[in-house]
């Protein structure tokens, strides 16, 4: 399969208070697409910074990032935010929804942005998205009214939106409940078996247990990328026709 | 005027509103500014005040303003500010015309009158009064009073305060028909009519009979606006001025410190109404220049300069305080904005680094913010107007009622327009600085931001 991510030689480095700060020295990887990739590693280790990149978010000191074909590396911010629209899908650890907005709205906010003319068939979309993650009778539902759960799927839906490339997730357990934290895996592990690329950040081994690839960093290096053969073997059976076995489609009719 | 301004108002909110509204995100960022808002009342609501408070007072004040300014400038114009008063003076008596001829020629005469009337018919002039006094002496029975005659239209009661005792002052018809009948003054109607009452009786001016149609009230001897002495009109019987002209002739004689003196003045006064105080001094040059064709002066032309000037430094003055308090509440309404919009974006932090996250450019965020700082402020402005207008109405009523003063407010258009423009421009001049801010914050920290 192609690689959708390809970083060479990456290096980051930050001048805090005058100090300099080596967070990446050089990390190079390839994430093929279709691939579960759990990014572990020790505080300090460099790997939020590394998803940082590959979101970006910030931009390399030297080296070179290519999400597709694009080499995103030497784009200025109003090129990234547009790569970050397109291309990109988010999942944070403490779900950062917009709290003026319901649930349909918060969904909608990346499309705002790709400077889509929001219509019917976008809102459709939308509640598709949040009828698939299990919140159809919940669109008008503020965030606060949501449990951690439900707002993490909602978060979900929400990356899922603009059918990304990648979808990065920073923690995306970290907040929740052991009973929870395995139904949102349940919902990724069933994206990736729909044939999504997700990188996604840890500390949990049983949490980068459901991926296929664990790598680990430490000091800013890539220490270990192994494979979870138990996974990787799962995937192979799981026929990848672009639907769930619920009958949800992953790709927006039309958009 | 009032048209232009609210025509002005509708293009520039237009100007303003118009292309948001077509815009998708700029209309999801109104909605959004509103809903932020609205999420926030009370503070959004302290975070304006200033400007309500500021574009309420600067309305409120200026209707304050215009009203006692309309009313000091009524006053003036009651008085004659857009009067032109022009007299026929008798020229020294050792002038070579006077010593020569045994009656005196001078003054206005009936072709001045017709070159006035062309201004008449250009608009300039809206009303002019002739005006022939005299001396007179007139007679009922055996009764004798010597006082002036004044040969005059209709109009004269428009330009002079005529409070009627009794009857009707001279109308249009008496002189087209050439009427015989007279209006009294009040001494004179008490020295002829003392026992009676005069209306439809008849007395004697000159040679004629004159029929009484009305008598006027006690009228206080007022000093003319041309500054001259102070006339008493108490001793005046009005008639009309054809009527007067065929009865009296050209030339009046009289009598003075024993001796006889006759007199050929046509006209005594043409008063003259100008339609707009602003056209009074070139009307009052253009007088001058057409009576110059005397030669001699005969005639003056008075112009209540001083008054018009007066009311015209009272005005810029009243225009520069207007300015000052704008000023003020811009400045104070802005702080306040600039204020609460820091706050928020400190407090919207991590909402900047979401939105930034999902795909928004610096742009938008810097929209966003400035939107909202604008509908802030556009609302805090409409807000204040409407507590202006709301204070501007029901004030001077009230403290006529309750304390018994007089305030007299008039609302006008050009303060309304004023504070709107003002409302918005300090939204967009005070909320640019912290919507900057906003955009630039940087995603990954804006993200971390509790």
């Amino acid at each position: 399969m192609a690689d959708i991510v390809r970083i060479i030689d990456l290096v980051k480095i930050y001048y805090l208070e005058s100090v300099e700060v080596q967070a990446l020295r050089g990390v190079s990887l390839s994430v093929e697409e279709g691939d579960f990739v759990a990014l572990m590693g020790p505080s300090g280790s460099g790997k939020s910074t590394l998803l940082n990149q590959l979101g970006c978010l910030d931009r390399p000191t030297s080296g070179q990032y290519f999400l597709g074909d694009e080499d995103v590396s030497e784009m200025d911010d109003d090129q990234l935010s547009e790569i970050r629209s397109k291309y990109l899908g988010f999942i944070f650890q403490s779900y950062n929804l917009l709290p003026q907005y319901t649930v349909v709205e918060n969904i909608e906010v990346p499309l705002l942005y790709q400077g889509i003319k929001l219509n019917a068939q976008t809102r459709e979309w939308c509640i598709h998205l949040a009828t698939m993650v299990g919140l159809g009778d919940r669109l008008d539902h503020r965030p606060m009214q949501l449990s951690g759960g439900q707002q993490q799927r909602v978060a979900i839906a929400r990356a899922l939106v603009n059918d990304p490339h990648v979808i990065l997730a920073d923690e995306p357990t970290g907040n929740l409940d052991s009973r929870t934290s395995d139904e949102i895996m349940e919902r990724l592990q069933q994206l990736n078996d729909m044939g999504k690329t997700i990188i996604m950040v840890t500390h949990e081994n049983d949490i980068a247990a459901w991926a296929k690839r664990v790598i680990r960093m430490r000091d800013g290096h890539i220490e270990s990328d192994e494979r979870n053969h138990h996974r990787t073997i799962g995937t192979k059976l799981a026929k990848i026709d672009g639907t769930a076995g619920n009958g949800f489609a992953l790709r927006p009719a039309g958009l | 005027m009032y048209l232009l301004y609210i025509l002005v108002g509708i293009l520039l909110l237009g100007a303003a509103v118009g292309p948001v509204l077509y815009w998708d995100k700029g209309r999801r960022s109104l909605v959004l500014a509103i809903r932020s808002l609205w999420l926030h009342k009370m503070r959004a609501f302290l975070s304006v005040l200033g400007i309500i408070i500021g574009t309420g007072a600067v309305i409120t004040l200026m209707a304050f303003g215009e009203g006692s300014m309309q009313e000091a400038l009524d006053a003036i114009r009651k008085l004659g500010a857009t009067n032109i008063i022009v007299r026929s003076v008798k020229p020294p008596e050792n002038s070579a015309t006077a010593g020569r001829s045994r009656v005196a020629i001078y003054g206005l005469t009936q072709d001045d009158y017709d070159h006035f009337a062309v201004l008449q018919q250009g608009g300039t002039i809206t009303r002019m009064v002739p005006m022939r006094i005299f001396p007179q002496e007139m007679r009922r029975l055996h009764l004798m009073f010597t006082g002036r005659a004044v040969g005059t239209t209709a109009a004269y009661a428009e330009i002079n305060d005529i409070p009627l005792a009794l009857g009707r002052f001279l109308r249009p018809e008496d002189e087209e028909n050439h009427e015989n009948v007279a209006v009294l003054g009040s001494r004179v109607a008490q020295g002829l009519f003392p026992f009676e009452d005069p209306l439809g009786k008849t007395l004697k001016l000159g040679q004629s009979e004159w029929v009484v149609i009305g008598v006027l009230k006690s009228r206080t001897p007022v000093g003319d606006t041309g500054g001259s002495m102070a006339e008493d009109y108490n001793n005046d019987v009005y008639i009309p001025l054809t009527t007067c002209n065929e009865h009296f002739g050209s030339v009046i004689t009289y009598r003075q410190a024993g001796s006889f003196q006759r007199e050929q003045v046509q006209l005594s006064q043409v008063t003259l109404t100008v339609s707009d105080i602003d056209k009074v001094r070139t009307t009052g040059e253009l007088i001058k220049s057409i009576l110059s064709r005397h030669y001699r002066d005969d005639t003056a032309v008075s112009v209540p300069l001083d008054k018009l000037e007066h009311a015209e430094a009272e005005k810029r003055r009243f225009l520069g305080l207007l300015a000052m308090i704008a000023g003020i509440s811009l400045v104070v309404g802005g702080i306040g904005i600039m204020n609460i919009m820091l706050a928020t974006v400190t407090e919207r932090t991590r909402e900047i680094g979401i939105r930034r996250a999902l795909g928004a450019k610096r742009r938008d965020i810097t929209m966003q913010f400035l939107i909202e700082a604008v509908v802030q402020t556009s609302l805090g402005g409409l807000l204040g107007t409407l507590f202006g207008l709301f204070f501007a109405f029901v004030v001077p009523p009230a403290a006529e009622w309750l304390w018994g003063w007089h305030l007299p407010a008039q609302v006008t258009a050009l303060p309304i327009f004023l504070a709107l423009i003002v409302a918005v421009v300090v939204g967009v001049g005070f909320g640019l600085y912290p919507a900057y801010r906003a955009a630039m914050l940087d995603p990954i920290e804006a993200l971390r931001h509790e």
